[in-house]
């Protein structure tokens, strides 16, 4: 039997959690939500992260517009989706939303606009 | 004079709910004033996720949580002036504010709702001795060179501090292709949530030092590296654990001060604990019709719950207009116990809780497996098992109404106690 000690990231309770597995099941005691569950699960078989950053905006009040990945991708591409989100420059006026690129690196999740500008 | 109903001060999350909550109970005529250029203060630079899972019910970045009160007080039709400095609150809630298109202003206010926030401490907070050079920045000015401006600040990083903003921006230095070379802290356990050591530091292999502090600051024009040595119980570094780290950037995260030099000079009295306004049950400050509320009380760490704090300041400052408030009656003091820092609110006026009495507190250490005992003179009311507690997690206690009897001189007390095994 496996044991694994987490901290559930999805939200700011922070529980802590304890994940056994036992012949490919996983059990997951500790969270206060069913989203800690499925995130102890989730965390050692495929982790993913929604990225948050922004992109060069031009003709807007600030220099740079803030975007985030509509879901969480795979961990392990974090730094190509940065890589490649730093090629990216939009225009003013884009709004809250909006699609800044279509199906990141083949995730399938989009690239969006996390304000108005 | 300018003549409003209430006037909000800041134009943050705090005071974004707050003038949209005393709308929703009746107060048309408002005013906001916002230093800023737009609305949504700090939240702006916090593009980071995690917003927003109370209120929303969805996980939000800061511009988006912030955008959706902006909307809502734009559709509200309330007013606000942005790149206005307030400069004094004087007698009978007139205030001074300048700005370059109106000039000064004096405004006359039925209610005041304090909403200014919060600000960092900077290298002078700490006393860092030695040279001055470029390289220095607290986290959040970092934040918003990185997220707003479009700067990097720096390529080989160490942060001071492992408060959330701190945490946040080891992460984000990293993601922008910067080294993040070492977070120390000088307590025992971490300033910021647990799960921001966790996606912040662990995730990216981010070692994190705790009982640590900088011993000394390398360079002259621009830093060249920092010492970082192990501290003792009494917080004296140990000789022998030095360690030198050659970087170009330091990040300093050592806490947050809420900004009230505006209440200070308007006589309002402070909690030299939270360095907030002492307040009662409606959010109002010592000075009636003065209500506060966000992180110029406390300082919240999720903006969740500055918003529910805010909106009750809202609620109330319209109640107030409204002359809804009983200002006779007992008046009950709520005390920190053992292993309880503060409290807010620090007093209470049972007549005008509505449903239930939040307390808002946090824990003085690190603890695990204890019972949070609430006593209402020293009668048990409320009693709660608590796994983990530690002072970067904000604690709340929900009273309800009908456990409120008070007598003379009544005091409510929060206290922690191990948890028998």
């Amino acid at each position: 039997m496996e044991k694994h000690q987490l901290i559930c990231i999805v939200c700011p309770m922070g529980c802590h959690l304890e994940v056994t597995k036992e012949n490919s099941e996983y059990n997951v005691t500790g969270n206060k939500c069913p989203r800690g569950e499925k995130y102890g699960v989730k965390e050692l078989t495929n982790p993913t992260r929604v990225v948050t950053t922004t992109v060069k905006i031009k003709d807007g009040l600030l220099n740079r517009l803030p975007v985030k990945t509509k879901e969480a991708i795979p961990k392990e591409k974090l730094f190509d989706c940065m890589k490649f989100i730093d090629s990216i420059e939009v225009k003013s006026p884009v709004c809250v939303g909006d699609i800044i690129a279509k199906d990141i690196l083949g995730t399938g999740v989009d690239l969006v606009a996390a304000r108005s500008m | 004079m300018l003549k409003y109903d209430i006037v909000v001060v800041g134009g943050g999350p705090a005071g974004l709910a707050a003038a949209i909550e005393a709308k929703k109970n009746g107060v048309d005529n408002i005013l906001v004033i916002e230093r800023d250029r737009e609305l949504g203060g700090i939240l702006q630079q916090c593009i980071h996720n995690g917003f927003g899972l109370h209120v929303f019910k969805e996980e939000l970045t800061g511009p988006e949580y912030a955008e959706k009160f902006i909307v809502e007080l734009k559709e509200m039709g309330i007013e606000y002036k942005l790149d206005t400095m307030v400069l004094e609150i004087g007698e009978e809630r007139v205030i001074s504010a300048i700005n370059t298109e109106d000039g000064f202003m004096s405004i006359k206010a039925g209610a005041i709702i304090l909403s200014m926030g919060c600000r960092e401490r900077t290298r002078g907070a700490i006393s860092i001795p030695g040279y001055r050079p470029a390289g220095v920045f607290t986290a959040g000015t970092a934040q918003r060179f990185v997220n707003m401006e479009g700067y990097m600040v720096g390529k080989k990083v160490v942060i001071l501090g492992s408060g959330d903003i701190g945490l946040i921006m080891a992460r984000r230095m990293t993601l922008e292709g910067a080294q993040v070379l070492a977070v120390a802290e000088l307590m025992p356990f971490s300033g910021g949530l647990t799960r921001n050591i966790v996606q912040c530091l662990e995730d990216y292999d981010i070692p994190l030092y705790l009982s640590h502090t900088l011993m000394e600051i390398k360079g002259k024009d621009r830093v060249e590296g920092v010492v970082i040595a192990e501290v003792d119980k009494n917080r004296k570094p140990i000789k022998g654990t030095e360690k030198y780290y050659d970087c170009d950037t330091l990040l300093l995260s050592v806490g947050l001060i809420p900004e009230n030099e505006i209440s200070k000079n308007a006589g309002i009295k402070l909690d030299p604990i939270t360095s907030g306004p002492i307040v009662n049950e409606s959010m109002e400050t010592s000075i009636e019709g003065v209500f506060a509320c966000g992180n110029v009380v406390h300082v919240h760490d999720l903006v969740d719950f500055v918003t529910a704090e805010s909106k009750r300041a809202g609620k109330n400052a319209a109640r107030y207009i409204k002359k809804e408030i009983k200002c006779e009656g007992k008046i009950a003091k709520t005390e920190p116990g053992d292993g309880i820092r503060y409290i807010v609110p620090h007093m209470v006026r049972p007549e005008n809780v509505d449903g239930t009495l939040d307390l808002s507190m946090r824990v003085d250490n690190v603890y695990k497996d204890m019972n949070m005992i609430v006593k209402l003179n020293g009668k048990e009311i409320k009693r709660m098992k608590k796994k983990h507690l530690a002072p970067g997690e904000m604690e709340s206690v929900k009273i309800k109404k009908e456990d409120l009897v008070f007598k003379e001189d009544t005091v409510i007390t929060v206290h922690l106690e191990k948890e028998e095994a």
